[in-house]
């Protein structure tokens, strides 16, 4: 077989596990905006939307699109929950520790739901009743793909709306240029870096409920998808939301070629390798700010 | 000053006393893990206590003192002490490779390449199976030998172990005291004004990040001449993040701290194995609960009992601060 005949399909599902680092990356992006604290429990939110969902379906019979709800807004009560009892107690600390007590949470989490729902993978149902993949131009798409493709576009679109048009996202804004502006203007900024942790949360369990019918919901998926988020953060550019959404497409591709073409033992190596290389050559990343020099 | 070195003697004191206590050689691999694991928080401890750094791949650090050894070992044949030397050597240069780019950066952006370079260390240690063995790992390694002994068993290994964590102790004690020593205490504070005071602050950073993986690739090097077999399992994320949790309980600004918490974060899930399925819950816990209530860590409980007790820890405390 011609490298050229495999080379859609390749760029089909490398796009599809893009779209999902894109939306974790953005929820890096978010609450680094807010508070300049990179999350590590990030990849968390991502596997209890996922696990909240797959557990819901297998115990209970209910429509799909009930389940997912219900899976988002746990997880966003969750990282409302971890940024009231963890993050602002402790405000005034300095990053490292703030950074340290994000590991400690996304273990903490990762913890929890291994004791509650078992080591095993569980499977979830695709939205789409019809299974069948869609042949275009010699490649087979599932119907979750396009899932996955159309709900990081709108979550993208919701949120750009959000920033640019209301109120709480123009303050949410206003806390990522300058905090102590923001705070003489009368914005809250405990409440926007609580704001932000809901938020990431959301999109997070947004993106653990989409890729759960394609790779299946367990209680260690969240951390290798959580880092690669991050890695997508990194070359988009920590902080910004376009490059969040680049950086993630991008990783997820190059990913996938790999796979294809070189190794797939290496698959994971990948967007670490492109962080690594990102760090040395362009710090700041494809759209990132100026990166602050010591 | 005086006090450290007065302390370390008593530790040299009670490791020589200890195996007069020890009934069970079980006992003896506990305390050659707290050793090893001892060594690695040393140097995390320099890195996040005195530079501000945190290094969320130290176990990879680890790993590659251990298959350098292995590799130099088994496939070339060289002496067991010429591979722990170059071992270090590599990992150093590593060390350095990685940190030169990042550490430049206002951030953290350390703690990212740190375990970018952790995942991808594992990955190699399970792919190159030609090298590396694969999941399943390699075996054969030799022994230590010195002065024709070879420490081949717990016993013997117990004094080995522990001759490195004194030595390397002495060494820490001497460089935190030393003007580099200030030097890093003043960029812990306030890197900007450290700068302004003439302090390389870039290299300062760099240099005491790569001690630190010199320590983790020590330690990583007596691991495998220690069980004479490796494979990548011990040497992952959660690893890493084990070494971070003992640094924390410790006081990140303690070294005496820093062999605490070692101590007490290796030899308690030996003796609690009900804890295993915990074992993630309770870490996360460990590291929440520390940073928010005792963000000293043991080192700034005791430090506080004694003032408490008005036993004259006021050098101390002025240090910690």
């Amino acid at each position: 077989m011609e490298w050229y005949n495999q080379l859609f399909q390749y760029l089909i599902s490398g796009i599809t596990t893009g779209a999902i680092y894109a939306l974790v990356a953005l929820g890096f992006a978010i609450i680094y905006n807010a508070t300049e604290i990179i999350n590590f429990a990030q990849g968390e939110f991502v596997m209890l939307g996922a696990m909240i969902a797959a557990a819901l379906l297998a115990m209970a019979p209910m429509p799909i699109w009930m389940a997912v709800s219900i899976a988002i807004v746990a997880a966003t009560m969750i990282g409302m929950i971890f940024e009231r009892l963890a993050i602002r107690p402790v405000k005034n600390a300095s990053h490292m520790n703030l950074i340290i007590i994000t590991i400690g949470g996304s273990i903490l989490i990762k913890g929890v739901a291994m004791l509650v729902w078992g080591k095993d993978a569980r499977p979830m149902p695709g939205f789409s009743s019809a299974q069948h993949p869609i042949k275009f131009f010699g490649a087979a798409i599932t119907p979750q793909s396009i899932w996955v493709m159309a709900g990081m576009a709108v979550a993208v679109v919701l949120l750009h709306f959000f920033y640019e048009y209301t109120i709480t996202g123009k303050a949410l804004r206003a806390c990522a240029y300058n905090r102590k502006a923001a705070r003489l203007c009368g914005i809250s900024v405990e409440r926007m870096v609580f704001f932000s942790f809901a938020l990431s949360a959301a999109i997070g369990g947004f993106a653990g409920v989409l890729v759960a019918p394609i790779t299946f919901a367990a209680y260690d998926v969240g951390t290798m998808l959580g880092l690669k988020g991050f890695c997508a953060a990194i070359l988009g550019g920590l902080g910004s939301n376009p490059g969040a959404v680049l950086g993630g497409l991008v990783i997820g591709t190059l990913e996938s070629l790999a796979a294809g073409y070189v190794s797939s033992g290496y698959k994971d190596a990948v967007a670490f390798i492109i962080m690594l290389a990102v760090l040395y050559f362009r710090p700041v990343g494809i759209l990132g700010k100026r990166a602050e020099k010591v | 000053m005086k006090r450290d070195w007065m302390l370390l003697l008593l530790l040299a004191a009670a490791v020589l006393a200890l195996p007069n206590f020890i009934t069970s050689p079980y006992y003896f691999s506990v305390l050659i893990f707290v050793a090893i694991n001892g060594i690695v928080v040393l140097g995390l401890t320099l890195l996040m206590g005195y530079a501000g750094q945190i290094s969320l791949g130290h176990a990879g650090f680890f790993g590659l003192g251990a298959y350098f050894s292995m590799i130099f070992t088994v496939h070339l044949h060289l002496n067991p002490w010429l591979a722990m030397a170059l071992g270090l050597a590599a990992t150093v240069v590593i060390a350095f490779l990685l940190g030169m780019p990042t550490l430049r950066l206002h951030g953290h952006y350390l703690a990212m390449a740190t375990l970018g370079l952790g995942v991808v260390l594992q990955i190699i240690f399970k792919e190159e199976i030609a090298i590396t063995g694969g999941p399943s790992g390699t075996s054969g390694i030799p022994y230590l030998k010195a002065f024709g002994i070879e420490f081949s068993n717990d016993h013997k290994f117990y004094y080995l172990a522990w001759i490195f964590v004194l030595v390397l102790f002495g060494l820490s004690i001497n460089l935190i005291h030393s003007r580099i020593g200030r030097a890093l205490r003043a960029i812990s504070q306030n890197q900007t004004a450290a700068g302004s005071l003439g302090i390389p602050v870039d290299r300062l950073k760099l240099s005491v990040f790569a001690l630190s993986a010199g320590y983790a690739s020590l330690a990583g090097s007596l691991y495998a001449h220690y069980f004479t077999f490796i494979n990548p399992s011990p040497f992952g994320f959660m690893a890493s993040v084990k070494l971070v949790a003992m640094v924390v309980v410790g006081g990140s600004v303690s070294l005496w701290g820093a062999l605490l918490g070692a101590a007490l974060l290796t030899s308690l899930p030996e003796f609690l194995t009900v804890l295993q399925d915990y074992e993630m819950v309770v870490y996360g816990a460990i590291l929440i609960l520390v940073m928010m209530f005792a963000p000293r860590g043991l080192a700034g409980i005791i430090a506080k009992i004694f003032q408490y007790l008005g036993l004259g820890a006021k050098e101390e405390n002025a240090r910690a601060v």
